[in-house]
């Protein structure tokens, strides 16, 4: 085998040039001030050296002026490069709204992809080419990292929340997908490709694989085996409140405070469910941490997110605020104030 | 004791690496200070803890604190209180050269700190008999009964702490009180007093936090 | 060149004043206590550097096939903990500020003797707690302990090795609050706070730092070691505790750390500078300022090792610009170094030579910081090499390099004899050709992307690891010569002179080595520090010139 020495990684995300771009100057940067620094100190060492019959060295007049040049020049250079990195990190930290959702778990020490669609992998990540992904992520153990050096973009994966990565592959290939954050024994065999496709292929390999529904229903299965069709009725009759459109909604709490229903306050009501009680409820749900993997979660956040009224036209979301009202009164144990 | 006993005592005792007396104190009394300092950044620690998680789960630590008692807490800082008192009497004595009274005033501090503990191993027995001790066994009864765990683990690494700094007070000041009654200070030389005075005050100020951070969350509400 | 030492009736010094292991281990000297701190960290420095050789002898192949991962994991967390915690923070405060701080303000000894040799005994437990852990199967959560893996799902003596660190970091507070109240109450007559050499200056500011921030390690460790002990659920998600708590609690010290590293290291190099080249150093008050500067911000930047970890894009933007503030101070520092040699008188020993070598590296290293303190970049290279090679720059090729120089320089002064001229100059060389053959290597690799504790990595990486090996092995040669030409010279060198190098500073108007009180009368200051002008042979009093021998 021939030893190959590569300098540089490869560029295959939309935002991987940009980063070069700042890195690129930098070691500009770096190089100049090195080479300045090194060369007048050897330059000094030499044309300044002590000889047998040097002068002693001479009184300098201290110059303010120059205190402040070498102050602020790197304090503006500094201030420069920070807002460059600051508006970099916006754009990777911020997906875009039409980005594609996948969800990834980490385990020691092993990814765990799950498509929307349907489709599940280990260790490896189909993507297509020129569209935005969106990654929601979680752990079940330790804190891990989701990197992919040539998208340059990095993510810890922590249990207990969730967190998000964004990329969009410019170019087909496999890509290095490493943990980068240290995990336990086999932390450096956390490690798989990402598969960036092109549209078509994407489709395809998509379909393929197992039926096993998509994830929505296989969270809709999950949901009944878990029997949590008892109290979360659909006409919102149960002692839960019905779930149907209620994702993305801010609904009151007991106590008057607000939430927005997203992925992380859905994860919370099923394994911490008393924490935060929605407005009208007894705090009478038994916690399911231990009995739902975090994938089986990732499912029923997606059914959730999913599920719209059965029957008939859906209903506005104000409509379906008034009914929790409703099932409140008839439960009649609303202590709350109103 | 003879005068001559005395005599040999009336001069301060001086390190070698001082020039003065004074010099020697006042960089006693600065390394003390500065102990003082760490010993807060110390507890700052747990004190950003106790934020983090009460802005997380106010309900929960409400509910939790609710179980603290109160009474004995406030009878604890009472006598925290007077301790503090009885200290500053003592240094005010050895600054006097009352021998009689000094060695008085400390045994009251550390009889008044022995009360201290005694109590709070009480409160730490109730908690045990309750199952709030944090850990397999925790046990709470309420909507909130995780994130009251985590009250109850700050509840006992705080309260702990502090009392591990009681005890290593009551032992300075046990030594202070031989030393005391054998004649070692004197109006010119009662540094030691004086910083374990300092000490047992940070102590007591530590505990005047701890008492309304943990014990008397959402009272006026009940 | 072996000469037969010269037997002339030796006058009395700190050294031969009383003899024994007892004498030794009883000891109140501040000098001899620094030489206590000497040797034991020199043992724990070995120790790291053999698991850095191993780290680097498993990266030879991609294949994890030297050791197992386990071993490997603990490999790299020992070497870690040794380093970090047993080596570099009290590398130069403990062994230099220890001997030094006295002499240098004209006081025949710190504030509280029993107190620093508490510190030594103190510091000594924890790492034997430490070499317990090891010698008993070892740790392997890397030396961040991240939480939950440390707390939860780590085989290994986590708690042990805590303990030791926990135990070492109240050495760490004594020392610094020693330096304090010394620095404020046991100046000399006339040595007034700008008439102080900057090595004080710097060393005041790292006191700070270790007064200030070990408490809250040490805090952070109880609630560490309790959790795993106990689990009481602090860091524990599961029942709402939060992993990335400990971590803003453990960088809170564990960035300022790094500057209880490289503070000391920037106060020898102010030395050896204004030595070096005969003048006062450029600047004085502005790099005085900036040691303070330094030590200040450096408190308020710990949340820039988290910028991948969760935190808010607000939290993340503060810590970012604040970081780049903390950037000026040692820019300004780097300048007023450079700008000193100008029109100076420059001697080039090897102390000299270990400067310019810091002088270069430090620029290096400082500039490759604002890579990673630049948000979006630092999202790629976050926990890879870059990081790696980036803090090595900082605390192998800036701290250690000024540790080397600076024991070189005060070699004569604190044991009376010479190095070895030529053989010193030799391995600075081989230092600085193996530092860069080791870690320049690594700063592409992390570009690359290839993450750090890795055990097996893909094989294109090999070629820069196999030159990262090669590296190692010749900075390893490099360590072991001076070890052994100091050991050599204790018997065989030269006797040195009181003043070798002509300098002003207090140290050296004093006997070669100093007297127990090291200083028959206390000096009286009447110049500002490095005033080469009116003492242009170094003497700053004119009372007794020749060395009685």
């Amino acid at each position: 085998m021939r030893p190959s020495l590569p300098l540089f990684p490869e560029q295959a995300s939309s935002f991987a040039a940009d980063v070069d771009a700042l890195y690129f100057f930098l070691v500009a940067l770096t190089a100049f001030f090195s080479v300045l620094i090194g060369g007048l100190v050897v330059f000094f060492a030499i044309k300044y050296r002590r000889r047998k019959d040097s002068a002693p060295a001479v009184i300098e007049h201290e110059g303010m002026a120059l205190e402040m040049t070498w102050s602020i020049i790197p304090l503006i250079v500094s201030l420069f490069i920070f807002v460059w990195g600051a508006s970099l990190y916006f754009k990777i930290s911020r997906p875009p709204g039409d980005a594609a959702e996948i969800y990834a778990v980490g385990k020691q020490w092993m990814w765990k992809i799950q498509h929307m669609e349907g489709r599940r992998e280990i260790n490896e990540l189909h993507v297509p080419v020129g569209r935005a992904v969106k990654l929601k992520m979680t752990s079940e153990d330790v804190i891990h990292s989701f990197f992919v050096p040539a998208f340059r973009t990095k993510a810890d994966v922590l249990p207990g929340r969730y967190t998000t990565i964004w990329f969009k592959a410019e170019k087909a290939g496999a890509y290095h997908l490493f943990c980068a954050e240290y995990c336990g024994t086999k932390h450096s065999g956390m490690i798989g490709y990402v598969h960036a496709m092109e549209p078509n292929d994407y489709q395809n390999w998509l379909v393929g694989g197992t039926a096993e529904g998509t994830l929505a229903q296989r969270g809709e299965k999950l949901f009944q085996d878990l029997a949590c069709t008892n109290c979360h009725k659909e006409e919102g009759t149960g002692r839960g409140p019905a779930l149907a459109l209620i994702f993305g909604t801010e609904i009151p709490l007991e106590g008057g405070a607000k939430v927005l229903v997203d992925e992380e306050y859905i994860r919370e009501s099923i394994v911490n469910p008393t924490a935060r009680v929605a407005f009208g409820y007894q705090p009478v749900m038994p916690t399911f941490q231990g009995l739902v993997t975090e994938e089986g979660l990732l499912s029923l956040i997606e059914y959730v997110k999913s599920i719209g009224p059965k029957k008939g036209p859906p209903k506005p979301p104000a409509e379906a605020n008034r009914k929790t009202g409703e099932a409140r009164s008839k439960t009649g144990g609303a202590k709350g104030k109103q | 004791m003879s005068a001559e006993a005395h005599g040999a005592v009336f001069h301060a005792p001086r390190a070698h690496q001082f020039d003065t007396a004074e010099q020697q104190k006042d960089a006693s009394t600065l390394g003390m200070w500065l102990f003082l300092v760490t010993e807060i950044m110390f507890f700052s620690g747990l004190f950003c803890c106790y934020l983090v998680y009460r802005w997380f789960y106010p309900e929960a630590f409400a509910a939790a604190s609710h179980h603290l008692d109160v009474a004995l807490g406030g009878f604890n800082t009472a006598v925290l209180i007077c301790s503090s008192l009885t200290m500053v009497l003592a240094v005010n004595a050895s600054q006097a050269g009352k021998r009689r009274a000094l060695v008085a005033f400390l045994i009251l501090t550390i009889l008044l700190g022995g009360v201290f503990l005694g109590v709070k191993a009480v409160e730490w027995h109730h908690k045990y008999v309750d199952h709030h001790i944090p850990g397999p066994s925790f046990h709470f009864e309420g909507p909130n009964a995780r994130q009251a765990q985590l009250f109850f683990s700050l509840y006992f690494v705080m309260t702990g702490l502090h009392a591990l700094h009681m005890v290593i007070g009551i032992g300075l000041l046990t030594v202070l009180t031989v030393q005391a009654r054998r004649g070692k200070f004197t109006p010119t030389y009662n540094t030691p007093v004086d910083m374990c005075g300092l000490y047992w005050h940070f102590v007591d100020l530590i505990w005047i936090f701890l008492f309304p951070l943990l014990y008397l969350i959402d009272r006026h509400t009940k | 060149m072996i000469t037969a030492p010269v037997t002339v009736p030796e006058r009395e010094h700190y050294l031969n004043a009383s003899y024994g292991l007892k004498s030794w281990l009883l000891t109140k000297d501040h000098k001899r206590i620094a030489l206590l701190y000497l040797a034991t960290i020199t043992f724990f420095f070995f120790l790291g550097g053999l698991f850095a050789v191993m780290i680097r002898l498993e990266l030879l192949t991609p294949q994890g096939d030297m050791v197992q991962s386990e071993t490997y994991n603990k490999l790299f967390t020992m070497h870690g903990v040794n380093m970090v915690f047993f080596f570099l923070l009290p590398a130069i405060p403990a062994t230099l500020g220890n001997f030094l701080v006295p002499l240098m303000i004209g006081a025949r000894d710190l504030a509280f003797p029993k107190l620093n040799l508490a510190s030594w005994y103190i510091f000594t437990i924890g790492g034997l707690f430490t070499l317990y852990a090891l010698l008993s199967g070892g740790v392997d959560t890397g030396w961040t302990f991240y939480t939950p893996y440390s707390t939860t799902y780590s085989n290994s003596f986590v708690i042990a090795t805590a303990l030791g660190i926990f135990i070492a970091g109240f050495s760490s507070i004594l020392t610094g609050l020693n330096f304090i109240v010394t620095i404020h109450r046991m100046r000399a007559p006339g040595l007034t706070w700008f008439r102080l050499p900057l090595f004080i200056w710097s060393h005041y500011a790292a006191s700070l730092i270790m007064v200030l921030g070990t408490p809250v390690i040490a805090v952070t460790i109880v609630l560490l070691a309790a959790e795993r002990a106990f689990h009481i659920g602090i860091f524990d998600p599961a029942i709402g505790g939060d992993p990335v708590l400990f971590q803003h609690l453990f960088w809170f010290y564990s960035h300022p750390a790094v500057y209880i590293m490289i503070l000391p290291a920037m106060a020898v190099i102010s030395e050896l500078v204004a030595a070096s080249a005969r003048k006062r150093v450029y600047g004085y008050e502005f790099v005085a300022y900036a040691s303070v500067a330094i030590a200040v911000f450096g408190f308020l930047v710990w949340g820039h090792h988290m910028f991948v970890s969760g935190q808010s894009v607000y939290a993340g933007l503060v810590f970012s610009v604040l970081s780049y503030l903390v950037a000026v101070p040692s820019a300004v520092k780097v300048f007023n170094w450079t700008a000193t040699l100008h029109k100076g008188s420059i001697a080039l020993e090897t102390p000299m030579l270990y400067t310019f070598g810091f002088i270069g590296l430090f620029t290096i290293g400082g500039m490759t910081g604002l890579f990673v303190a630049a948000l979006g970049l630092d999202v790629h290279v976050h926990d890879t090499y870059f990081v790696v090679a980036h803090f090595h720059y900082i605390m192998v090729g800036g701290t250690i390099m000024a540790y080397l120089g600076g024991l070189h320089f005060w070699w004569p002064k604190i044991t009376g004899r010479m190095y070895p001229e030529i053989l010193a100059k030799l391995s600075a060389l081989v230092v600085f050709i193996g530092f860069n053959l080791t870690f320049f290597p690594q700063f592409i690799l992390g570009y690359l992307g290839m993450p750090r504790r890795y055990h097996a990595y893909p094989d294109e990486f090999q070629v820069l690891n196999v030159m990262s090996t090669a590296g190692a092995s010749i900075l390893a040669v490099g360590y072991l010569l001076p070890m052994c030409y100091f050991i050599w010279s204790l018997r065989y060198g030269k006797i040195a002179p009181d003043n070798p190098w002509g300098a002003v500073g207090l140290e050296w108007q004093t006997l070669s080595p100093p007297p127990v009180e090291n200083f028959d009368e206390i000096p009286i200051v009447t110049h500002e520090a490095y005033d080469y002008v009116s003492l242009p042979n170094g003497s700053v009093t004119p009372k007794k010139e020749a060395n009685v021998r």
